[in-house]
């Protein structure tokens, strides 16, 4: 059997993460490999095409209805959905209360004590909230969990900003232990030259952008069923190109402690792509009174 | 007044007239005093079966807890290595009370650090404190190793003691090569005994996980001893002395009886005995592994069990008399060494002092709290002196342990009285003395209040303490004494019968009223 391979996927809230993350993993159960998804955000939504399910029941509300975590046995928080694929949801509060962060650390720990981590497992993935906001996020990647992480992410300006943001993150544990970027996935907004800015922002990083997953409304039409793509319409163009990726993080081996950009740098690169436009240093902090003398001098 | 001639302590000073005055003034001007008859009713009301129904249908709330949190144990395992400094990665709050925890059992002075988290390091995360506390620690303290736990602060923000440790070392806070074994011990998770197992496990894995080639289990020719949240420093020695005399070479993992008790000779010993660096390395090489209170010492014993390979015996603490039996033969068993007649002789003293005692001991109804292993190997014993064991009570207990000890009361016909109660508190337990007064009451200093409050209500309701278990807080040096093995055994039936004699003067001293069996012969 193969070594276990444990993978976290990071990106901007909204990006795609949890439709692009399950639908991978539909794909990877497809060609025979044996996948648990771990959802680590207190919206609990990184399992519901897998299991066509509204929501599934996370370990923080199981153990907050039993009393403690140590009154929970596997089987009441880990479901098994599409391909066999297993799926456990960490949950978390309410926004506003709580300790997001806290249920995550919480949830994996009681994972790994429950004995999830079984040896007939190919993939874990763990799906993670928008930004490694708190230690808490950061529990997927802590030494002896994932060690490859892939950042999700497209051609607009701020999901940008947030994976290169993700990719310092990264540095400050790759430093210390074994993690690794291992690619960025670039899920399609149809911004201009997509590919290539994603492309160039990867190679900046010191990685790669192992996928470009085009937009196709038939995963929207998928989703509103609740199901990925490869489970609703095997046939379809776009189940190829999530299988493709599938194939392309099996046989990944590019694995980098990645050089974030600073700032700058980053801007430079977006108005190289047109996607920012030259600052014009002369006009800031002037009134309309101003500019409009200035105008008539 | 205090009386600079003839300085009083509080009591008897509050007895004074002028003190009675001011307690009655002040109360009467500035508490919100609804009046004795209310408090009297209020009272009376809380002895009742009525409020104890009431009082078993608390969810939420806790009331005068029988355990204490984790990096409270995680620092007593640290305490037990040589030249091993405790790191508790946190608020120094925290840090300070395990200090005084143990100053007040052990009358000794503890030296635990912390890195003092602040509000700044809950927003940007504890890893500069780590930096600097790691430096600081490494250079002002001599020690060889520090065992690094956590507190609450450190746990909720999702601090990393693995990847900030690697750090400090990689930037240079630190020598590479010092070792900072650690453990991630919430406090809200569990209680002092998981903490404890916790560290041991996370010092063991630190000095054996990639250091296995060549080990194997026998290939030392000793046993290796997990004691675990153990606080009876006689424990510690008896265990050795059995070993001695079984000719049987031994391994502590974990040994804080030196440090615990320094000698007063004018050098002050911030570190003393303690397990090696060496000795832990060389543990795999054991033909096994004891654990001493196996009920809460799981995740030490799967490490042991799957990267050691040893074949943990299955025991139970060893107290009383097949308690320890069972010990010594299983030792005999894993060495091939026979039991000496020097302990056949001991085990038979202790058969006599328990026949001797009988006819005091037996039928005497005993409630008892504590730790999980202590309460389980209490219960055995008493039920072997023909006790019988009424409300017991462990806080930190799980199901499976009140399993166990249900099991230990089906096999006596002494335990027919006995009930568990797992995961409650000392609230409940005072309920139950009031409904069904045991005897006599067993447990930790935090105990006596039960014996106020049960007085309170009258003579004949008052439930004496017997201090046996941890923290001694109110009494001196009892935790020098022993628990485990004959030797313990006999120190406990010498507490226990000697309690019951003691109260039996106290009620039969009456002249010409109960001293018809005020005896000088017991």
């Amino acid at each position: 059997m193969a070594k276990l391979r444990q993978c976290a996927i990071y990106g901007k809230g909204g990006i795609g993460k949890s439709t692009t993350t399950q639908n991978l993993v539909a794909a990877l159960a497809e060609s025979g490999k044996k996948v648990m998804i771990v959802g680590c955000d207190p919206k609990a939504d990184s399992t519901r095409l897998i299991l066509h399910s509204k929501a599934q029941s996370t370990v923080m509300h199981l153990a907050a209805e039993a009393g403690s975590v140590e009154d929970l046995e596997l089987e009441d928080v880990m479901a098994v959905g599409f391909g066999g694929v297993k799926c456990v949801e960490s949950g978390g509060p309410e926004p506003g209360v709580g300790c997001a962060g806290r249920g995550v650390i919480t949830a994996i720990n009681f994972l790994e004590e429950e004995g999830a981590y079984d040896e007939d497992l190919d993939f874990v993935f763990y799906d993670v909230l928008g930004d490694v906001v708190c230690g808490g996020f950061a529990m997927p990647i802590r030494e002896n969990k994932a060690q490859e992480i892939y950042i999700v992410v497209s051609g607009e300006m701020m999901a940008m900003y947030a994976a290169n943001n993700i990719a310092k993150g990264i540095v400050k544990y790759a430093n210390s232990g074994g993690v690794r970027l291992a690619g960025l996935i670039c899920n399609s907004r149809k911004t201009d030259r997509e590919d290539e800015l994603i492309e160039a922002l990867a190679a900046r990083l010191g990685s790669q952008m192992i996928h470009f997953v085009p937009r196709d409304n038939v995963v929207q039409h998928a989703e509103i069923r609740r199901m990925t793509v490869i489970e609703y319409d095997p046939t379809a163009k776009q189940a190829d190109e999530y299988r493709a990726l599938a194939q392309k993080i099996i046989n990944n081996t590019k694995f980098v402690i990645p050089t974030p950009l600073e700032m700058e740098e980053l801007e430079e690169l977006l108005m190289e792509f047109g996607i920012m436009e030259q600052e014009d240093e002369s006009i800031i902090g002037k009134t309309a009174a101003e500019l409009a003398a200035e105008a008539a001098a | 007044m205090q009386d600079v001639e003839n300085i009083k302590p509080c009591y008897p000073l509050f007895r004074n007239d002028d003190y009675k005055a001011s307690i009655a003034a002040k109360r009467e001007q500035f508490e919100e005093n609804p009046g004795k008859a209310k408090v009297d009713e209020v009272f009376q009301w809380t002895t009742t079966k009525e409020y104890q129904d009431l009082n078993f249908q608390r969810e939420a709330l806790t009331v005068n807890p029988a355990k204490a949190c984790q990096p409270l144990g995680s620092a007593l395992c640290g305490l037990g290595f040589h030249k091993s400094l405790v790191y508790i990665h946190g608020s120094q709050g925290c840090v300070a009370y395990f200090r005084t925890y143990f100053n007040r059992h052990f009358k000794e002075p503890i030296a635990f650090i912390a890195d003092s988290m602040t509000e700044d390091a809950a927003v940007f995360g504890g890893q500069k404190n780590i930096h600097e506390g790691l430096a600081n620690a490494t250079r002002l303290y001599g020690a060889e190793m520090i065992a690094m736990s956590t507190t609450c602060i450190a746990e909720v923000i999702g601090d990393d003691l693995n990847a900030f440790i690697n750090n400090a070392k990689n930037e240079g806070y630190l020598d590479k090569d010092f070792p900072v074994p650690f453990a991630h011990t919430p406090s809200f998770v569990g209680s002092h005994v998981t903490g404890w197992d916790n560290m041991e496990e996370g010092i063991l894995r630190y000095f054996t996980l990639n250091e296995m080639e060549g080990k194997a289990p026998g290939k030392n020719g000793k046993i290796n001893i997990v004691p675990g949240f153990e606080t009876y420093l006689g424990n510690y020695r008896v265990i050795k002395r059995m070993l001695k005399e079984m000719d049987v070479d031994y391994t502590f993992l974990c040994d804080p009886e030196e440090v615990l008790d320094t000698p007063c000779d004018g050098e002050f010993r911030m570190y003393a005995g303690g397990t090696t660096i060496p000795e832990i390395k060389d543990a795999p090489n054991a033909i096994t592994t004891f654990l001493l209170q196996p009920q809460t010492l799981e995740k030490t014993k799967k490490f042991v069990e799957n990267t050691w390979n040893h074949e943990v015996p299955k025991i139970t603490i060893p107290m009383g008399v097949a308690g320890t039996d069972e010990f010594l033969m299983a030792v005999s068993q894993a060495t091939g060494k026979a039991i000496p007649e020097s302990l056949t002789k001991e085990r038979g003293r202790l058969v006599d002092m328990m026949t001797d005692s009988h006819a005091w001991l037996h039928g005497k109804k005993m409630a008892i709290f504590g730790d999980p292993d202590f309460v389980y190997g209490m219960v055995g014993f008493m039920l072997e002196l023909g006790i019988e064991p009424t409300h017991i009570v462990c806080h930190n207990g799980t199901k499976r342990w009140g399993k166990a000890v249900e099991k230990l009361l089906a096999e006596s016909p002494y335990g027919v009285h006995g009930k568990v109660y797992v995961g409650c508190d000392l609230w409940h337990l005072r309920s139950l003395c009031f409904t069904d007064k045991p005897d006599f009451l067993i447990g930790n200093s935090y105990g006596k209040f039960i014996q106020r409050d049960t007085l309170h209500k009258g003579k004949e309701f008052e439930v004496p303490l017997i201090r046996l278990g941890f923290p001694i807080f109110d009494r001196h040096h009892l935790h020098r004494m022993t628990t485990m093995g004959y030797e313990g055994a006999m120190y406990i039936l010498t507490t226990l019968v000697n309690a019951v004699l003691e109260r039996l003067d106290d009620e039969t001293r009456q002249m010409g009223v109960t001293d018809y069996n005020h005896d000088l012969v017991r």
